[in-house]
């Protein structure tokens, strides 16, 4: 039980398979993976090589065909869904940040961030204050009031990870969240997440092609035809 | 929980208004469109008012004398006058023709009614200016809409007269304005022919034959230079009365027929302008589906327009029906923004057109009920793609 109370998130056995007969396609292969709490790791690979299908098995978006998922405390995932509501798991206990912000362009700085836990049911002024703790956190609490059009590059996705943080999930899902940026702006957006992971104690997956930021990951999972193996990283300081 | 469409609109408030006042101008020509109708509906129903009767007596067999011609002595009257329970009876005729002022001419109802005694049925029930007909011959009382002022010099057929008293909202039941006239100068314009006809028509009387007596011949002509018809006898009842009690032994006694208020009513607006009704029925009916199609088609683009975000807000955990309600809200608020422009528009314009237009109350709430049926109606094409949208389409690969 302590070894589950650490986990941020565990998968065991993973496996994917589009379609049937002649014409499947076996896109995870039984993949395993374990990200504690506070953990920033790398998640690499070729494009094909199963990346995108296992994130999408992550965040609850589509059903894997077999193997276990374990997030926090909970087994969400055993050979079949264990948990009725994704849509309010994806909710409360998965953080997603995209290659591109996808802020909500037409909400304000605050509301872009306050909006998950208002989905969840938190009246406007407490998921609000939510909100601008962790814009304070991430250092754009001065653009709160700010539209999404209005922010640069680096400050949209220091929205959407204060977005990813607000309902405090067990885990984030990073998708690429460097590639549009440069090397400084990216450099920050990883020391961010790092800061963030050990503040919330919250588990980070990061998604990545970008050779900027890969020797920053003390742990890496290589994916490459649907299995992972793991390395550990080079840990460049980001400080 | 803050209002994702109300945020949406005020953030591109600019395509919402602009797109609002579109559709707007089409929600008001919607809405004149029922003006109009109303506006036929009421010019009956006023013509019925203003004749100041309770019964109309006409020709036999005849839906005389606005939806159809009707022609009766002009000495029925006095039968009527005595039957039981009548109050008041007088002559009338209606001839809808040009009259010339000048240069100028303008489509009117001309109404013959027995000059001198005001209150009469069939007399104009108030004048704004001047005074009622108090002369046999050559005068006349106009209706503002006409254009005509007191003093001015109009022409029926081959006479001239004179304008001395002005009325407001007396009009024909298709909106044309009322020009009173002595009864016997109406039966001239009405029935006579002009003084080339006559002189023909008296040289080929003569040239009969059976006519050649000279008593006979003298008495033909004069017959045939003198007109006693009307086109119907108007009656007021007794107070307390029932019509149709009153009505009935006319029918039976003297051989004619005799309608209501509200067989009158239903003559008018269930037959003269039935046709047009229908007209403008199809008019509105039209309009509602192109204005269901425009909003359909504007929330529809604006809606794919956001899927991204659509996949984001799905993916984060929206609820389908927090999605499905933005676009709802958005399409009823398009639907609002467009029925004030209307509203406003169709207020604006309606005082300039040519017929009377009349923007009911009863008309703009059901409008608006219709605005946004049809609104959120045309929101489910929208809803229908948001719905479909993947999640997954917020994550790469």
């Amino acid at each position: 039980m302590a070894d589950m109370e650490k986990t941020g998130i565990r998968i065991e056995g993973l496996r994917k398979r589009y379609g049937e007969g002649d014409t499947a396609v076996d896109a995870l292969k039984g993949v395993d993976m374990q990200v504690a709490p506070g953990e920033v790791v790398g998640l690499i690979g070729p494009s094909g090589s199963g990346k995108s299908t296992l994130l999408k098995c992550l965040g609850a978006v589509i059903e894997p065909s077999a193997g276990r998922m374990t997030l926090g405390q909970d087994l969400i995932y055993n050979d079949r869904w264990e948990i009725a509501d994704l849509r309010a798991l994806r909710r409360d206990k998965i953080g997603f940040v995209f290659q591109a912000p996808y802020l909500i362009p037409f909400l304000d700085v605050t509301d872009n961030v306050a909006l998950l836990p208002m989905l969840a049911g938190e009246s406007n002024a407490i998921a609000r204050q939510r909100a601008r703790e962790l814009l304070e956190a991430l250092d754009v609490a001065h653009r709160a009031r700010a539209m999404p059009a209005q922010l640069s590059g680096g400050e949209q996705q220091r929205v959407a990870i204060a977005r990813a943080l607000v309902n405090r999930p067990p885990v984030i899902l990073a998708d690429e969240p460097t590639a549009p940026l440069d090397s400084e702006r990216a450099l920050a957006v990883i020391r961010i997440l790092n800061q963030m992971a050990r503040q919330f104690d919250t588990a980070i997956i990061v998604v990545t092609h970008d050779e900027k930021i890969i020797p920053t990951f003390k742990r890496i999972y290589h994916i490459r035809d649907g299995r992972t193996h793991e390395e550990a990283g080079a840990a460049m300081p980001l400080e | 929980m803050i209002s994702l469409a109300g945020r949406d609109i005020l953030h591109a408030w600019g395509k919402f208004v602009f797109t609002g006042v579109g559709l707007g101008l089409l929600i008001g020509v919607t809405l004149t469109m029922a003006g109009v109708y109303r506006g036929m509906v009421d010019d009956a129903k006023v013509l019925l008012d203003n004749s100041g009767a309770d019964l109309w007596v006409v020709q036999q067999d005849t839906l005389g004398p606005y939806a159809e011609a009707s022609s009766l002595y002009d000495d029925t009257w006095r039968g009527i006058l005595s039957m039981a329970g009548v109050a008041r009876a007088a002559n009338v005729t209606y001839l809808t023709m040009q009259v010339r002022r000048g240069e100028r001419d303008v489509r009117a109802m001309v109404v013959g009614v027995v000059g001198g005694e005001p209150g009469l049925p069939g007399q104009p029930g108030f004048l704004v200016a001047g005074r009622h007909l108090s002369r046999s011959h050559y005068e006349a009382v106009a209706d503002l809409a006409s254009g005509f002022r007191l003093g001015d010099r109009i022409q029926i057929r081959r006479h001239h007269y004179t304008v001395v008293g002005l009325t407001r909202r007396m009009v024909s039941s298709g909106g044309d304005p009322m020009i009173f006239i002595p009864l016997k100068d109406a039966q001239a314009a009405q029935f006579l022919k002009d003084n080339d006809a006559i002189v023909r028509q008296r040289a080929r009387t003569a040239a009969n034959p059976a006519f050649s007596t000279p008593n006979v011949l003298d008495a033909v002509l004069a017959s045939q230079s003198s007109n006693p018809y009307v086109n119907a006898v108007l009656v007021q009842i007794e107070a307390g009365r029932d019509p149709e009690q009153v009505a009935e032994p006319i029918r039976r006694w003297k051989r004619l027929t005799v309608y209501t208020r509200a067989q009158m009513e239903e003559i008018l607006i269930g037959k003269l302008i039935a046709t047009s009704s229908k007209q403008i029925g199809m008019f509105l009916v039209i309009l509602a589906i192109v204005s269901a199609a425009i909003v359909a088609f504007i929330i529809y683009t604006l809606t794919l327009g956001k899927i991204r975000e659509i996949a984001v807000l799905k993916l984060i955990g929206t609820r389908n029906r927090t999605i499905a309600g933005m676009i709802m809200q958005q399409a009823v608020g398009l639907g609002l923004i467009g029925f004030v422009v209307g509203k406003i528009a169709a207020t604006f314009w309606a005082p300039f057109f040519p017929k009377y237009v009349l923007l009911e109350t009863g008309d703009a709430l059901r409008g608006f009920v219709a605005v946004v049926v049809i609104c959120i109606l045309a929101s489910v094409l929208a809803i229908r793609a948001a719905l479909k949208v993947d999640p997954a389409e917020a994550i790469g690969g």
